[in-house]
């Protein structure tokens, strides 16, 4: 009896740790393509400046001033003076994390949520406006962001629950809608209370609303902490960790989980089990946006950055970073983490790559191809699946016999 | 020196974590008809597509005429000339039947196919078998005994002289059977030999001259079908006496718990309506059955009632209740347990581990969840005790994802988790649908000792064995009417054949 139980914790555990192998399998072979891209790369550049180096010489440069930056991310020695570098990485994952936790979410319930960006944009705007226009506290302008990104995430899950439009269609067009909306909203021909003309951006918060900012955090190392006192991360990378763990609590642990999922996985069982599946679309679209919003909260709210309505004209590249991170973590939102951190790490550091010799853009190549490789996963997973399967076979064969 | 033309000797499958074919040993004779026996998920799939070169075996030889021979896909087996009735027809819907049989090996005078010359042997070995097609008909027009002659035309078309008939007669009325019956005796005559796969003992008793059996991949043996009893060879399949006819009391019908009045359900694929006017009772203490052909308004009719459809006219009323637009949560807490034809669409969340399949219909009540969360150890607790007591077998209890569960066992889940909710109306349509004997038997149990419980069962099956065995009433549905009404105990399957094809119908001849 006490093996019966046993067995099956074993085999949900196993698949687990398969989907984690697989997509660390991914990473990898991402990583060795990237370093291959800069290889090649940083030879052509120096090339066409006329220098001729051995293959040994490039190899070293590409290792040196290339690819490790890229590994190093955030902790890159020359630039993490103050911890500028893991100050960066965390402020830029906590955003990563929200929007990859949306589409991850709506993933579950069978939805392609491909509005992150404009759920982001319009979330960004609800914390802006919250911030310099009506000064609340930072957890009202955060609250505020989150119900931004909501109404824009519920309007296409609206008109897939009850006009039966494609939520990628509706939501691709409410990206765009979104994006110049703000502008506009935020510009008003120069005229716009959150507007500064002399700076052509938003006004800064820092000077506008102090108390509309997140609080910061440091971390004890050295006599001025590892952080410096400056510029001090601020505790969005914790408040995306709670959030990604409720996400994991509702959806693994509560009737209204219970429900999402079964919609995601077989609407028409669901349907005969008499669950609304369009109150289900409408909320899963619903809290996608919300997340999503809370994501741009999270960063605007760090007051590194304000909104530049005037060349603000593509779509934040966070929002579709977030469909990376929720496939790296095969939807899950603990693995949503994980992945966010990553993509940030990588990202990071290769803004720290010798831009004489390589472009940085070598770190989205290497993102592109750990998802490109992700589509792959499955297979990987089944591969490691028996790979793993083949060695306790012989034992569990007796119980399993006994079962059959 | 016996003549065989095909011999599987010693054929070892295996799956992951399961032997599909464990040492199996199959001997076809030239010119027999040789039934293949065996409950589901007994192998006889994994070894027809060993012999069709879908899986290699991890042991034993294939021989075809006394020579070893490498089957590697499906078009090596068709060099072979063997040929497959595949249980789901693979034919194109819009193409014509002529075009139907020719796809894949028309013959051609230049660069345009020769019709004329296809016609003419299509035509000459329809007449030969008396297999009755009309060449010019779209496929998508035609009967299910006709589309399954198109498919016996296409093994013949392409000289085949190995026939493989998956489950055939599943699909077919009593009066079709009787004339496939008669085909396959009339390629017997001609030399040709015949696979017949089939767990129906009375159709092997009938056509067959040789029989073997396998039982959870193994090899049970071969039997000459004329000196072995029906009861042998059920025996042989299950491994235990099997109960073949279910006993049961005299029914006595309390309260009406369904009423449906003219109940009217406009067709999804074309302008007709599926249902026309349908009305029918159904009492506290007996079982219903709703019997007819495939595709003549039963599921149309079942939706509707269940609320996965909306009827375009008439009222559905349960215990007293109109819910004729009552959303499913309703229905099911006034007492309606359903268990559906389709279960991998309806009846099952394949991705889902069985103990939350389990509870599909009732994680919303108080026991299995507080406060919005679930109670997982009460939910385990109470999957456990349905897989105890209703006997489901699956790799790992309560958490077996359920999609890799076989049919069978899907199928036992389902009847627990429906039954154990103790409906005054049971909706059961076709629940033994590809079920072996062994879980017929059980399930049939099941549906009886809910009758006596004084519970309304409704049966929707297209099996008429199951009709007659089990009803109490039966209803026949003819493109979606209800022709006629029987009593089991005074009426035959011949009888009932008529009404099912639209023959007779009760209101104009009597």
């Amino acid at each position: 009896m006490a093996e019966k139980n046993r067995a099956p914790r074993l085999g949900n555990s196993a698949d687990g740790v398969s989907s984690l192998l697989a997509s660390l399998t991914c990473i990898l072979m991402g990583l060795v393509i990237g370093f291959l891209a800069l290889l090649i790369l940083g030879w052509i550049t120096l090339a066409q400046d006329g220098n001729t180096v051995s293959f040994g010489e490039m190899l070293g440069k590409t290792w040196n001033s290339g690819f490790k930056a890229i590994l190093s991310g955030g902790f890159y020695k020359t630039a993490n003076a103050m911890g500028m570098g893991v100050r960066t990485e965390i402020l830029q994952a906590a955003p990563l994390i929200m929007t990859g936790l949306s589409v991850a979410f709506a993933f579950k319930t069978g939805l392609f949520n491909i509005g992150a960006a404009g759920q982001y944009t319009v979330g960004a705007y609800f914390a802006l406006f919250g911030a310099i226009v009506l000064k609340l506290p930072w957890w009202a302008c955060l609250l505020a962001s989150a119900i931004g990104g909501a109404i824009w995430g519920a309007i296409p899950g609206f008109f897939k629950a009850y006009l039966n439009v494609n939520e990628v269609i509706t939501a691709i067009m409410f990206n765009w809608i979104g994006l110049y909306g703000v502008n506009t909203l935020i510009y008003q021909g120069g005229s716009g209370p959150m507007y500064n003309t002399n700076t052509t951006k938003t006004y800064t918060i820092k000077q506008v609303s102090p108390d509309s900012l997140l609080p910061t955090f440091n971390i004890p190392i050295g006599d001025k902490g590892y952080f410096g006192k400056m510029f001090l991360p601020t505790i969005g990378i914790f408040i995306a960790i709670a959030v990604a763990v409720l996400i994991w609590v509702v959806l693994n642990k509560t009737v209204f989980g219970y429900e999402l999922k079964a919609c995601g996985f077989n609407k028409n069982a669901a349907k005969y089990a008499g669950i609304n599946d369009r109150k289900n679309i409408i909320l899963s679209m619903t809290i996608a946006g919300a997340l999503a919003g809370l994501g741009a909260g999270l960063f605007y709210l760090s007051g590194s950055k304000e909104w530049e309505p005037l060349v603000s004209t593509s779509l934040p590249a966070t929002g579709f970073n977030g469909i990376s991170v929720a496939l790296l973590a095969s939807s899950n939102p603990i693995g949503c983490i994980f992945s966010a951190i990553f993509i940030s790490h990588i990202t990071v550091g290769g803004g720290f790559m010798d831009a004489g010799i390589f472009p940085s853009e070598v770190s989205s190549i290497i993102s592109g191809v750990v998802i490109y490789l992700c589509a792959f996963s499955l297979l990987f997973r089944s591969g490691i699946r028996k790979f793993f399967a083949r060695e306790p076979k012989k034992a569990a064969g007796k119980g399993k016999e006994a079962d059959a | 020196m016996e003549d065989y033309v095909i011999e599987m000797l010693h054929i070892t499958k295996e799956f992951p974590g399961i032997r599909a074919n464990d040492d199996v040993t199959l001997q076809l004779k030239r010119g027999e008809i040789h039934a293949l026996l065996g409950e589901n998920s007994a192998g006889k799939s994994t070894l027809m597509s060993v012999l069709f070169g879908l899986y290699q075996p991890e042991q034993g030889i294939i021989k075809k005429d006394g020579q070893e021979v490498k089957i590697s896909n499906p078009n090596d087996a068709t060099a072979l000339h063997i040929g497959m009735v595949h249980q789901h027809f693979k034919l194109v819907e819009c193409f014509t039947v002529l075009d139907n049989i020719i796809l894949g090996a028309e013959p051609m005078k230049g660069v345009v196919v020769d019709r004329a010359a296809a016609r003419k042997k299509v035509m000459e070995l329809s007449q030969r078998y008396g297999l009755k097609v009309d060449p010019d008909a779209r496929v998508e027009d035609i009967s299910v005994g006709m589309q399954q002659r198109v498919e016996i035309l296409k093994m013949l078309y392409r000289d085949n002289d190995i026939l493989i008939f998956d489950e055939p007669t599943a699909v077919l009325t009593p009066q079709e059977i009787d004339e496939l019956m008669d085909i396959m005796r009339g390629f017997k005559a001609e030399g040709k030999s015949i696979l017949f796969i089939t767990h129906k003992l009375a159709e092997i008793k009938a056509v067959a001259d040789r029989c073997s059996v396998l039982r959870k991949g193994k090899y049970m043996g071969t039997v000459d079908v004329a000196n072995t009893s029906v009861e042998e060879m059920s025996r042989l399949m299950v491994g235990r006496d099997v109960q073949l006819v279910s006993t049961k009391d005299e029914s006595h019908p309390g309260d009406v718990v369904l009423q449906v009045d003219n109940l009217t359900v406009p067709s999804k694929v074309s302008k007709k309506d599926a249902v026309k006017h349908a009305s029918l009772q159904v009492r506290a203490g007996e079982i219903v059955c709703l019997a007819g052909i495939e595709g003549n308004g039963q599921t149309e009719f079942i939706h509707a009632v269940t609320g996965l459809d909306k009827p375009s006219s008439g009222t559905v009323t349960l215990c007293g209740r109109d819910i004729t637009h009552a959303p499913i949560r309703r229905r099911s807490k006034l007492g309606m347990s359903h268990i559906p034809e389709d279960r991998h669409k309806h009846g099952l969340v394949l991705d889902y581990p069985l103990e939350y399949n389990m509870v599909l219909q009732r994680y919303w009540e108080k026991g299995f969840q507080q406060g919005g969360f679930l109670k997982k150890r009460v939910i385990r607790e109470y999957s456990d005790r349905l897989i105890e007591q209703y006997d489901v077998r699956s790799g790992q209890g309560s958490t077996t994802i359920a999609r890799s569960m076989s049919g069978g066992n899907q199928q036992k889940a389902i009847v627990a988790r429906e039954i154990d909710k103790d409906p005054q109306l049971l909706i059961a349509v076709q629940p033994t649908r590809g079920l072996d004997v062994g879980a017929i038997e059980y399930i049939h149990k099941q549906i009886i000792a809910q009758r006596d419980a004084k519970k309304a069962v409704l049966l929707v099956s297209l099996e008429l064995d199951e009709v007659m065995n089990l009803s109490d009433r039966i209803l026949v549905m003819y493109e979606g009417e209800i022709v006629g009404e029987f009593d089991p105990k005074t009426t035959d399957v011949q009888t009932l054949g008529l009404y099912m094809a639209g023959a007779k119908r009760m209101d104009k001849e009597g």
